[in-house]
């Protein structure tokens, strides 16, 4: 019963106060917020239509008019990059959520079943962690065709794995307490058990590690959208900015370095927020 | 040791064997069929009929995937459907390419991330500890393609330091290749340094800690014999499996990497099959990728026992 501490729920007060004192992860939260307000608000924060071209204006460089310059078509790279927050977000969140369903089901089940099916099931899914998720993600899309759906799916595929293996190993020693072994006593099926008895218990581990997959995640988005394989244009999307961008690096700098930033910021916010939620439940690190 | 490496390859076949149907089955997703995505929707129905038995499409899906499968195994990948050369010849060409960036970003990650690392650990929550950690996360947070694009934008454009466009083909003498090798290792390199410097310095803070280095240090070992010796050869272990590990992340970054820095390669014959709608290429890439994700997993498995005696092949 060694192996009992691992799988022992942190009190919520401890975790939030070890949360807290971490000042990188303050940093993390205040960053994280600020961009989800960006993108929520963009239609009023935006100076100009994002879609808006204005042929006279093309690759000016950053003015009073347009902060951070504009485009090869005179669209304003600053309403782009607000309104791109949205997508780079949505498509995160999206992607994280389906991945955590259907990965943390696969790996409740997985677990509980236990034996042959359990090797099969972990097998596949070592695979799939030791394919390049960008080439996995690359391929998917490419199959699919580019558009907004496919691009989650794809995303959603590329982390389904690591979800289930974080939600397998709980699964394996919280099945034989003895709060379930009481609850088979008391005739709940094993569909009962699985989600009721032993999923709360072990949400926590799931929900720390999202933060940093999500990261993963919208580095995909872009480096997918960077390719051609996102949201087709003309839809504001950091990398596919950052693709038009790279087509006129040579005489309009602006383009590819401010959706960069953006990028840089909001992977490395979530990166924050995941390294100190994970280092917060973990008693070992404390 | 031989009887090993058999062994552990003879364990990989599965493995290999999930990742060739994934590759698959995926081809087969593509919505309508490989043949009407091939000509296109004006396709007239004869044309699609007789592209159809020529790519055996018309035959019973098992009869496809055995073939499929036999195909691979005894190396014919087929056509390149946009240039009518063998996958295989496509891939031997721009393979050494691939190959020496991503050796260059391994030396690179290595010679930067272990001495951050080690030295990391010794001022545990100093500064050095501190600075460290935070480029570490910032290497970790960048997308290949956007540190990739502002290395070009200040080193080779504003600097003018690297050539703005590499390519093998152009330099042919030592100093020109290192010259047009050196930002895509460099950016490459910085991924794998920000690994490297996390798994090193969290295995050294564990063994600084063990009894055998206090004892160590208690004979007089000088500190410098005693990092090196005793702490850093037994935290080799984790950080060959991250090297390992992140192989993929490398080879999946690369294909960005060769984009940005126009470089021949792997990564720019996907991207060219992707666009060309090449879809034998594409689907004769991913089988290459999977078999060097295998061999280098294998490569990983086999190095732990030269760092470590303990590790018995049996």
């Amino acid at each position: 019963m060694t192996d009992i501490t691992a799988t022992e729920p942190v009190r919520p007060g401890g975790l939030w106060l070890s949360f807290t004192r971490n000042r990188l992860s303050w940093v993390g939260l205040l960053l994280l917020a600020a961009i989800v307000i960006v993108a929520v608000s963009a239609p009023w924060l935006a100076p100009h239509d994002p879609l808006e071209q204005n042929i006279v204006a093309r690759l000016e460089p950053p003015s009073a008019e347009f902060l951070l310059g504009t485009d090869s078509y005179g669209r304003d790279v600053l309403s782009r990059l607000i309104y791109g927050a949205r997508i780079s977000l949505f498509v995160g969140f999206v992607a994280i959520l389906i991945a955590m369903a259907v990965g943390t089901t696969i790996g409740v089940i997985s677990g509980y079943i236990g034996g042959v099916f359990d090797q099969i099931v972990m097998g596949v899914l070592d695979v799939m962690l030791s394919f390049p998720t960008l080439l996995l993600g690359l391929m998917i899309a490419a199959m699919l065709g580019a558009s907004l759906e496919n691009l989650i799916i794809a995303i959603a595929i590329t982390e389904v794995a690591p979800f289930a293996r974080v939600a397998r190993a709980p699964t394996i020693t919280l099945k034989q307490r003895d709060f379930v072994e009481a609850s088979r006593a008391y005739g709940c099926g094993p569909l009962r058990i699985m989600f009721r008895h032993i999923l709360p218990n072990m949400l926590s581990d799931v929900v720390v590690m999202s933060s940093l997959w999500m990261a993963s995640a919208i580095r995909t988005e872009a480096s997918l959208s960077f390719i051609g394989l996102g949201v087709p244009p003309p839809t504001a999307t950091w990398g596919g900015m950052i693709r038009e961008g790279f087509e006129n690096i040579l005489d309009a700098w602006w383009l590819a370095v401010f959706p960069s930033f953006a990028i840089l910021l909001t992977v490395l916010a979530l990166n924050l927020l995941g390294d100190a939620l994970r280092d917060a439940s973990d008693p070992r690190s404390r | 040791m031989m009887a090993y490496t058999i062994r552990r390859l003879i364990l990989a076949m599965p493995t290999l064997l999930v990742m060739l149907t994934a590759i698959f089955v995926l081809v087969r997703l593509v919505p309508g069929d490989a043949a009407s995505v091939i000509l296109g929707d004006q396709a007239s129905t004869e044309a699609l009929a007789a592209l159809r038995t020529k790519l055996g499409l018309d035959r019973p899906l098992y009869v496809q995937y055995l073939t499929f499968l036999g195909d691979v195994f005894t190396g014919n990948l087929g056509m390149s459907m946009s240039t009518g050369r063998s996958v295989i010849h496509e891939m031997l060409t721009v393979l050494p390419s691939t190959i020496e960036l991503t050796l260059a970003a391994i030396a690179v990650g290595l010679i930067f991330g272990l001495p951050l690392g080690i030295a990391a650990a010794l001022t545990r929550n100093g500064w050095i500890d501190y600075v460290s950690r935070i480029v570490s996360l910032v290497g970790l947070s960048f997308p290949a393609f956007v540190s990739g694009i502002l290395m070009l934008i200040v080193f080779a454009i504003q600097l003018g330091w690297f050539p703005v466009l590499g390519g093998a083909a152009s330099g042919t003498d030592f100093a020109d290749r290192m010259r047009q090798l050196a930002l895509p290792a460099l950016n490459l390199g910085i991924i794998m340094m920000a690994y490297v410097m996390r798994v090193t310095r969290s295995a050294m803070l564990g063994i600084l800690t063990e009894d055998y280095i206090r004892t160590a240090r208690a004979k007089g070992v000088g500190s410098s014999q005693l990092v090196l010796q005793h702490a850093l050869r037994n935290s080799l272990i984790p950080i060959i499996t991250i090297v390992g590990l992140y192989f993929g992340t490398l080879i999946g970054n690369s294909v960005l990497t060769e984009i940005i820095f126009n470089r021949p390669g792997l990564g720019k014959l996907i991207v060219g099959a992707l666009n060309a709608r090449d879809y034998t290429l594409l689907q004769g890439l991913m089988i290459i990728f999977a078999f060097c994700v295998i061999i280098v997993n294998t490569l990983t498995d086999l190095a732990y026992g030269l760092v470590d005696p303990r590790v018995k092949y049996e």
